[in-house]
């Protein structure tokens, strides 16, 4: 009996959970903003970077692709951005966000046909590749990218017409919160979805979901090109917050960084790609500030603690335990 | 008419011809099972029947069409569907949603990227008439890893089901099954659509015995025997053939 009736359970609980996360992320936005007033242009780089975190996830965590060369949609979303303003005078912060969007979607869809061509290492090794190349068009493209020196002169209108992107970065924050709600929003929706569903097939056992007649390659082509558009929102938010784009923002170094942060939240969830960005960056940060010197040692004695003790990462092995403390209470 | 049909598939190995040959015609409402001593080759023509590997010669039909070079997935939508000898299923993911899928999917649904499974009335209700069917209602909403695994092989005929195949090719459906288990696995063959074709590979003489009006024996590649179900155990070289091979593998068992 206790089998059937918490059967019913799940369905109840998935509209909430939605909800749970919007109040959940306004609440820690809110907390943020007054916490930190002076810091919130860390804050911003922090929801950005999550936005490419959750992208990742959508691959990793959701089809089991691995990649090391996800920055690569993230870059072409900041200098699609940043290129659209500096140079075609379209300077309207919702088009530019837009114009992240799809540069990045196209850039998922490049590196997806190439890294999907193969599976396991060949596919990390690809991801490396496609980034790099990325990376070297940049910098090689220089009139229309600034090289090394990086994309300047990136201007932007005030948010509708309203809401000037001020020197204290209040605007940019705030509409970096917006962005991840709709983002977030979105992807709940999208990962509940038949689709979402077909996606984690893919990721458990892709010769099942081809043995239902469903095509895998064309699943993980399609989550490759809506990672790329949400990456490519991050990156826009990256060049509309800081009015620069480096080339740094196209580097292996980001997507490792990533992924790390992916892994250390947990994969295959939403709230591990967030709870693991702001885990990350935030440690980051602290500890750079108390021990310039010795701070990378101890963020990756960090990793290394979390991957051999709470292996589903943060988030995910919180979960665990709560759902057995639930579990075991029954 | 027949449903399905195979004429003179070969595929060679390195110059050893692993099927020889074999033809097989399977009409609507047949119940054809296909044994065979280890090593017949009967993997490979499972591979060939599904699209996994190309045969260096003959051909296959479905439904009147040659689909000897359509490939595996267009193969599943024209209605030729298999199960697996080891279950290949989702861990992490439940009876229910594994039989949504599978009928989304059938219906063209699966790629929709908005509106949940477990709020479509339809599938819905098909998933629970399945899964009551097979008596597998109670466990629709535990992770498949956490279900034993009788069980998991009926989702694996659930899933069929779902597909609503005009041909199926059951791969052991009772391998690693336990003997007290297989009598339910047997019930979930009998609730197979009367109309559908099915072609049984089987280790499991009495279920072959119980389920099969029609027995092919493979033997090195080659049909060697084609007939009831009473005649196989009579036949000649049917014996021979599977004393041979066990006299080779060193046992009599």
């Amino acid at each position: 009996m206790a089998v059937l009736m918490d059967s019913t359970l799940p369905t109840r609980r998935r509209p909430l959970g939605t909800l749970i996360g919007i109040a959940v992320i306004i609440a820690a936005s809110v907390i943020g903003y007054f916490l930190f007033p002076n810091n919130l242009a860390l804050l911003t780089r922090i929801v950005a970077t999550m936005l490419l975190v959750l992208s990742i996830d959508l691959v990793t965590g959701y089809c089991g692709v691995a990649t090391l060369g996800h920055a690569a949609l993230f870059g072409a979303g900041a200098y699609g951005a940043g290129i659209v303003s500096a140079h075609f005078g379209i300077t309207e912060p919702l088009t530019m966000t837009l114009i992240g969007a799809v540069a990045g979607a196209l850039a998922g869809l490049v590196s997806g046909i190439v890294i999907l061509r193969a599976h396991g290492l060949p596919q990390l090794v690809l991801s490396i590749a496609v980034v790099h190349l990325f990376h070297e068009v940049a910098n090689k493209a220089s009139s229309w990218t600034g090289g090394s020196d990086g994309l300047s002169g990136i201007t932007t209108d005030a948010l509708l017409g309203l809401f000037e992107f001020d020197l204290w970065g209040r605007t940019a924050y705030i509409y970096g919160i917006v962005l991840l709600l709709i983002v977030f929003v979105s992807l709940r929706i999208l990962v509940q979805s038949p689709f979402g569903m077909l996606a984690r097939g893919v990721r458990e056992d892709p010769v099942r979901v081809a043995a239902m007649g469903a095509s895998v390659h064309s699943v993980m082509l399609r989550m490759y090109v809506i990672s790329g558009a949400v990456a490519g929102v991050g990156g826009a938010l990256n060049a509309i917050s800081t009015q620069v784009v480096g080339l740094d923002s196209l580097s292996f170094t980001l997507s490792a960084e990533a992924l790390v942060m992916l892994v250390l939240g947990g994969t295959g969830s939403l709230y591990g790609a967030m709870v693991g960005t702001v885990s990350f960056m935030w440690f980051e940060d602290v500890v750079s500030a108390a021990n310039p010197f010795h701070w990378l040692t101890i963020v990756g004695a960090l990793l290394i603690v979390v991957v051999l003790f709470a292996p589903k990462g943060l988030y995910g092995s919180a979960a665990a335990f709560l759902s057995r403390r639930r579990g075991g209470e029954r | 008419m027949s449903l399905f049909e195979a004429k003179k598939l070969r595929k060679n190995f390195g110059g050893l011809a692993v099927t020889n040959d074999v033809s097989l015609s399977l009409a609507a409402g047949d119940r054809l099972a296909l044994i065979g001593p280890n090593g017949a080759g009967k993997t490979t023509f499972v591979n060939l029947v599904t699209g996994h590997i190309k045969p260096d010669g003959g051909s296959i039909a479905l439904a009147g069409e040659d689909i000897t070079g359509v490939k595996a997935m267009q193969r599943v939508r024209r209605g030729l569907v298999r199960s697996f000898q080891v279950t290949r299923l989702f861990a992490d993911m439940t009876p229910q949603e594994h039989v949504a899928l599978a009928i989304l999917q059938r219906d063209g649904k699966a790629s929709r990227m908005f509106g949940r499974h477990d709020a479509m009335r339809p599938v819905v209700e098909e998933v629970g008439e399945i899964l009551h069917l097979l008596g597998l209602s109670e466990l629709a909403h535990l992770k498949v890893r956490e279900i034993a695994y009788g069980q998991q092989r009926l989702l694996e005929i659930a899933l069929a089901m779902a597909l609503r195949p005009k041909v199926l090719l059951l791969d052991e459906p009772a391998a690693g099954v336990p003997q007290s288990e297989t009598a339910r696995i047997e019930r979930a063959l009998d609730m197979l659509p009367p109309d559908l074709a099915v072609l049984m590979i089987e280790h499991d003489m009495d279920l072959v015995f119980r389920f099969a009006k029609r027995v092919m024996v493979l033997a090195a590649g080659t049909v060697i025997f084609d007939g009831s179900p009473q005649d196989v155990t009579q036949d000649v070289a049917v014996r021979e053939a599977y004393l041979g091979s066990y006299a080779n593998a060193g046992s009599a068992a």
